[in-house]
């Protein structure tokens, strides 16, 4: 087996190395194995074996024969119920495992969650000492440096850089501050410098490292949709095998008393096939191999994300990830490199370059966006331009940028200058009075067209017509190699949307440069929110990122909703998933977890199922040979005898499990492909591997035990 | 070469009538038009044409519909010696008229009587042949439901059963069976109401030749995949099939609807090619089948057949071995029954094509509809597996299968092994498997056999073994009662839940359902779920048998 290409970081990401390290330690190391038998064991209560139908008839069995060895010992009697019992012990061992795992990450978050004291301020403003899970929601402590924050909430005062290792592993400290979109701060987390005061908005033992602690440790997991459909035709296939073997008794009486010359065997006497072999036989056809590992691949698939820290709110999330059809991409960031640089300044009518530039910074001092930032870098660089302080600025208002207004700007005296997207400040300029020549739009076309983003700039003096200023040129860097992960999420079936405020025509020549599907240009939330819903009306299912308040509506909409952990709560609540180093791009990898956790699954189960060929070929001719010898002629694999035919089938179907635990819980080898493609590898792994491998296997157990006496 | 031709032309003909047939079908089915006739028939009955049924509403009228059936014809057979036409036929005992009611309303035709010797005419025409016209029109209504239910879009309703019924007992069964009865006739079948005549032979014996309403009745025996023959040995009698060119006929109409009905279901969905994919499977199975059965007869192992060429006990030499055979796997292979040989005296193996046919589910290509709603649950049950393996959540024809359809499709494919397994073992710890001829192997195969035939509404019957005991009757009457209803149910369950679901686009990640690799695993998953389910049980019959 090869390493799931899911594992190779992706190139340049710093959310990659940060996950590689939580992977670390290797994916099942033996010594994880031997402190998981404790908990394998604890699991044959039947109480917990309930949920897995396919191991409780095991274990039912296994008591059975227990019962039969202690009345009718033989080897082959206690050999076989010995094994069936290990067949119930890996089965839990599997699940311990997959789980163990998740404990360990528990225990790290536990250490967080410490007896924390919270200075939480009364309503006249007076400060009081009260335990953190006393806290509501509501309430407003306040956090200094070198302390923990009590509970998950927003920052309302203040700004503070805040270590929130404990919760992504990411020794960085991140800065939190009030208002915006870097307001939400986590429970456990500890400010390192500054003071904050934040608002509650968790219900006390509800906050995020409590859910956090409750999913990795798979306390409360629930069985998801497949998961169940899956079950169904497990139970229906144990039904079955039950039936076949059950009434098979009454036909083996029949035979053996036709045949009655026939000397009696291990396998069948006058009271027809032994107890020992008809419980073998129904063992052996069961998918034991499947239902064994059916809940630790779904362990391991959440866990899986965990590595890559990202938490899924629920396991149905994950398996919905794997059927998206759509996939939301937010530009910047996600498809460009971090954001949009002004590259130059663009002068019409008669402006000069430096004025234009001057009008720009001024217009950009309340716009603390990276572009807003970078126009003010630009004309210090070409300029000379230094940059105004806005608070000594006495006379001005700033007018800072919104979502809706798509500009922002300043008002100095009878002086207003406005900067933004370019229809929504041509727009502006017509709205008063003024008449943008046909320059400015061309200029904004060539830019547009270019791939660049043309932010114009204008003003307004009392008086006389508003006018353009000019255009500031951004530039956006398509990371290198997203476009090859784009027609690889084609060839999945995937379309790519890039989400843009954008005009059209910027974002077509992006779209193009990155080799998206579609693009939604100039886009509002609810924008965002009509396009998922069209889509969803299609029966398409999509998914998103998304980190501030106003994509909550979409992320909750949407079937798969990514929030940034420096987002909003509001955005984290919406979501469905969390994703702890804030990367956008992991939506790709999200998916990919949630096909590679289903062709796991239905990996496994086609492996089960295709096992029983070889199976009967081994225990078919050993039980009834003896009656009809004629029936040797199906021993295939020329087994030693009926003893060990039998054992060599239980034992590989035993140690199939074992074998297998891995593959269970690293998850097939994944390559993004069309669906064609990926069924003919997997049944050709998994069917023909299935129906070949137990023939190989079965013959090897048999040479080996052929030795053992009275077998 | 003879057996190539027979074969060869019967493939070639399939396939030239698949396309006008089945659209003929589609148009019976999706058409909006009621013939005058047929409104009087829904004025007659008291339904509104123009109501669309629920689910529960069509598996309720499909259910009242057969339970009205039932008790009329058992009624009939209860008092057919005080009607007209009865030749002075005594009235049937109770457990085989329940028997035979059941086995005729549930399109079994199971026969534990001897037609010539029980029944008078008027019971063969108005009782058995009315039966085998509407049991064949509920099967393909319940299979329309059901593509109904791949088809819709988050809708409540599946058509009306009423409608379909009458449609295709109207529009689809009577001007086929027309137009071959009067063939059948020219062919030298008897069609009269005569009560027989007395002849002497050439060793100077008298023989009785019944004469009746034979051609008729021939014909929608085979169309309607039904299977009773009027005479107690079926299409083995010079009067139901004289001669080597009937007996092609005879297959050829077997085969008729089933292989058709895929072309509706693509035509339905908007997929000729998901249609091609379906009769694809059929086809592979079907032929793979014939290929065996006629392979183990013609080199048949045994003393005599060796010394003769070939197993030629228990066949008509007007026939021959390819062509019996051929008639043996066309007749298991879809729920007929019809014999034109007897499987009892087929070789160990080529006995058991017969049983492995009907243990498939009769899906290659099955009963008229049942066929193709029983291969339509493999394919979802192989969607299922296959879907999971392609990294989605799995779909068919753009309708996720969920827990509730696996419910559903598993339920499904569980009834008819459990009927079978559980009767057989049921008969063995009973003891009434002693009513069979033999013993050992080939007893155990007689068994095994009857509850195959009657679970899967086939109807044939290996012979070699009396079941017109009170404890036969009634056990085979349930397995067919159970084996055809149940399922239906199940069915139209299915497609009220498919109908309900919008509709997922198809994507480069989807599934494709139309291709050679599909095909194969659809076969695959049909021939590995049936030997991991009665491999056991063959090893003690057939398989001991032809190994020893």
């Amino acid at each position: 087996m090869t390493t799931p290409t899911l594992e190779k970081p992706a190139a340049g990401q710093p959310a990659a190395t940060s996950a590689n390290r939580r992977v670390g330690g290797g994916l099942l190391d033996p010594a994880q194995l031997w402190r998981s038998v404790p908990g394998a064991l604890r699991k044959l209560d039947p109480r917990t074996l309930w949920h897995n139908p396919v191991m409780l008839i095991v274990e039912i069995g296994a008591v059975f024969t227990t019962i039969l060895s202690i009345t009718d010992p033989s080897v082959l009697a206690w050999t076989i119920t010995g094994w069936l019992w290990l067949t119930v012990v890996f089965a839990n061992l599997a699940e311990a495992v997959a789980e163990g795992r998740g404990k360990a990450q528990a225990a790290a978050l536990r250490q967080s969650k410490q007896d924390m004291i919270a200075r939480r301020l009364t309503k006249d403003g007076r400060e009081e000492r009260v335990p953190a899970p006393e806290l509501r929601q509501g309430d407003t402590v306040v956090v200094e440096a070198g302390e923990s924050i009590p509970g998950d909430g927003d920052v309302v005062e203040g700004i503070a850089s805040v270590d929130e290792s404990a919760i992504t592993g990411e020794s960085a400290p991140v800065i939190r501050e009030s208002g915006g979109d870097r307001s939400a701060v986590t429970g456990g987390t500890r400010v390192l410098s500054d003071r904050i005061v934040v608002r509650i908005t968790q219900k006390p033992g509800e906050s995020f490292v409590d859910r956090m602690i409750a999913l990795v440790e798979g306390a409360n997991r629930q069985k998801t949709p497949n998961e169940i459909a899956l079950n169904i035709l497990l139970a229906a296939l144990t039904i079955i095998f039950l039936l076949s073997v059950v009434t098979l008794q009454p036909l083996a009486i029949y035979a053996k008393a036709w045949q009655a010359a026939a000397p009696d065997t291990q396998a069948i006497n006058a009271h027809g096939v032994t107890g020992i072999v008809l419980v073998s036989l129904i063992v052996c056809l069961i998918p034991t191999t499947i239902g064994a590992l059916l809940s630790a691949i779904g362990i391991a698939g959440m866990d899986r994300l965990v590595q890559r820290n990202v938490l899924a709110m629920s396991g149905r999330a994950v398996e919905a990830a794997g059927d998206v059809n759509t996939l939301l991409l937010d530009k910047t960031g996600t498809i460009t490199l971090g954001n949009r640089q002004a590259a130059e300044f663009v002068p019409v009518d008669g402006v000069t370059a430096a004025g234009l530039a001057d009008a720009a910074q001024l217009s950009s001092l309340a716009d603390e966006t990276p572009e807003g930032r970078s126009v003010v870098v630009l004309a210090k660089n070409e300029f000379g331009l230094r940059e105004r302080e806005p608070g000594l600025m006495t006379d001005a208002t700033f007018v800072p940028f919104t979502a809706q207004t798509r500009m922002s700007g300043v008002d100095i005296g009878d002086r207003q200058v406005r900067k933004g997207a370019a229809a929504a400040v041509l727009k502006w300029v017509r709205d008063n009075g003024g008449d943008p020549t046909a320059e400015v739009g061309e200029i904004v076309d060539t830019i547009s067209g270019t791939g660049g983003t043309p932010l114009v700039v204008a003003e307004l003096v009392a008086g006389r017509p508003a006018r353009a200023l000019g255009v500031i040129h951004l530039k956006d860097v398509v990371k290198a190699g997203m476009r090859a992960r784009f027609d690889e999420m084609r060839k999945m079936g995937i379309r790519t949307v890039m989400i843009t405020g954008d005009n059209p025509r910027t974002a077509k020549a992006i779209a193009d440069e990155a080799g998206v599907d579609d693009f939604l240009a100039e886009a509002t939330p609810e924008d965002k929110l009509a396009y998922i819903r069209r889509e969803q009306e299609g029966g398409r299912l999509v998914a998103m990122t998304g980190d501030g308040t106003n994509d909550a509506p979409a992320l909750a909409q949407a079937d798969v909703g990514v929030a940034m952990n420096t987002g909003t709560s509001a955005a984290k609540e919406a979501g469905n998933m969390v994703d702890l180093d804030s990367d956008p791009t992991k939506l790709i990898e999200i998916v990919e977890i949630g096909k590679q956790l289903l062709i796991t699954r239905g990996a496994l189960t086609t492996f089960s199922i295709t096992n029983d060929i070889a199976k009967y070929f081994a225990i078919i001719p050993a039980m009834f040979a003896g009656v009809y010898p004629g029936l040797d002629t199906l021993n295939v694999m020329r087994l030693h005898s009926p003893g060990s035919a039998i054992l060599s089938a239980v034992i590989f179907n035993a140690l199939v499990i074992v074998a297998l635990i891995p593959l269970a819980l690293r998850g097939v080898r994944y390559t993004p492909s069309s669906a064609s493609a990926l069924l003919r590898r997997n049944l050709l792994v998994y069917g023909l591997g299935g129906v070949i491998a137990p023939f190989l296997g079965i013959k090897l157990i048999d040479l080996l035990i052929q030795f053992i006496p009275g077998i | 070469m003879a057996g190539w031709l027979f074969v060869s032309t019967l493939v070639i003909a399939l396939v030239a009538v698949y396309r006008p047939f089945g659209d003929h079908m589609y148009r019976v089915v999706a058409g909006t038009r009621h013939a005058r006739v047929e409104r009087g028939v829904y004025r007659l009955v008291g339904v509104d044409p123009e109501a669309e049924q629920t689910w529960g509403v069509y598996a309720r009228s499909v259910l009242a519909f057969s339970a009205v059936s039932v008790l009329f014809l058992y009624l009939f057979l209860r008092v057919q010696d005080k009607l007209w036409l009865a030749l002075g036929m005594p009235k049937m005992n109770a457990h085989v008229s329940w028997n035979t009611a059941v086995s005729f309303v549930s399109n079994t035709n199971w026969q534990a009587y001897a037609g010539e010797s029980a029944l008078g005419h008027l019971v063969q025409m108005a009782g058995l042949a009315v039966q085998n016209f509407v049991s064949a029109a509920v099967g393909i209504a319940v299979a329309v439901a059901l593509i109904r239910g791949f088809a819709a879009r988050k809708q409540a309703t599946l058509g009306n059963f009423w409608v379909d019924l009458t449609r295709i007992t109207l529009r689809v069964l009577l001007p086929v069976a027309v137009l071959f009865a009067v063939i059948f006739m020219i062919a030298g079948m008897v069609q009269n109401l005569s009560g027989g005549v007395d002849v002497t032979t050439l060793t100077g014996a008298t023989q009785h030749l019944t004469g009746g309403p034979v051609a008729s009745q021939e014909v929608i025996k085979e169309l309607g995949t039904n299977g009773g023959g009027f005479y107690n040995v079926n299409s083995a009698h010079p009067f139901e099939n004289p001669t080597t060119w009937t007996n092609w006929l005879e297959i050829f109409l077997i085969f008729l609807i089933p292989f058709s009905l895929p072309r509706v279901f693509g035509r339905m969905v908007g997929q000729n090619r998901q249609g091609y994919a379906i009769v694809a499977v059929m086809a592979v199975l079907a032929i793979a089948s014939i290929a065996l059965t006629v392979g183990f007869e013609v080199h048949g192992a045994g003393t005599v057949p060796q010394a003769v060429g070939a197993a030629m006990e228990g066949k008509e030499v007007r026939f021959g071995v390819p062509n019996s055979a051929t008639f043996a796997a066309a007749t298991t292979l879809t729920s007929t029954g019809a014999v034109d040989s007897f499987h009892d005296s087929y070789t160990a193996f080529g006995g058991m094509m017969p049983m492995i046919n009907m243990m498939l589910g009769e899906v290659a290509p099955g009963g008229t509809g049942s066929g193709l709603y029983g291969l339509l649950i493999l394919a979802v049950i192989t969607v299922f597996v296959a879907g999971l393996m392609v990294g989605r959540t799995p779909e068919y024809l753009g309708k996720k299968i969920g827990a509730r359809e696996m419910k559903l499709a598993s339920l499904y494919f569980l009834i008819t092994p459990a009927l079978v397994l559980i009767g057989a073992a049921a008969a063995f710890a009973t003891g009434n498997n002693s009513t069979a001829l033999n013993t050992g192997p080939h007893g155990l195969s007689e068994v095994l056999y009857a509850f195959t035939s009657a679970a899967n509404n086939n109807g044939s019957a290996f012979g070699g073994i009396t079941v017109n005991t009170p404890w036969w009757d009634t056990a085979l009457g349930l397995a067919m009662l159970l084996g055809r209803f149940l399922p239906m149910v199940l069915v139209l369950a299915l497609a009220g839940s498919l109908a309900r679901q919008k509709a997922v686009p198809e994507s480069e990640g989807t599934l494709p359902t139309h291709q050679p690799l599909f095909v194969g695993m659809v076969v695959g998953v049909t021939v590995v779920l049936v030997a991991l389910t009665f491999l056991p049980a063959l090893a003690l019959g057939p398989i001991a048998e032809g190994l020893s």
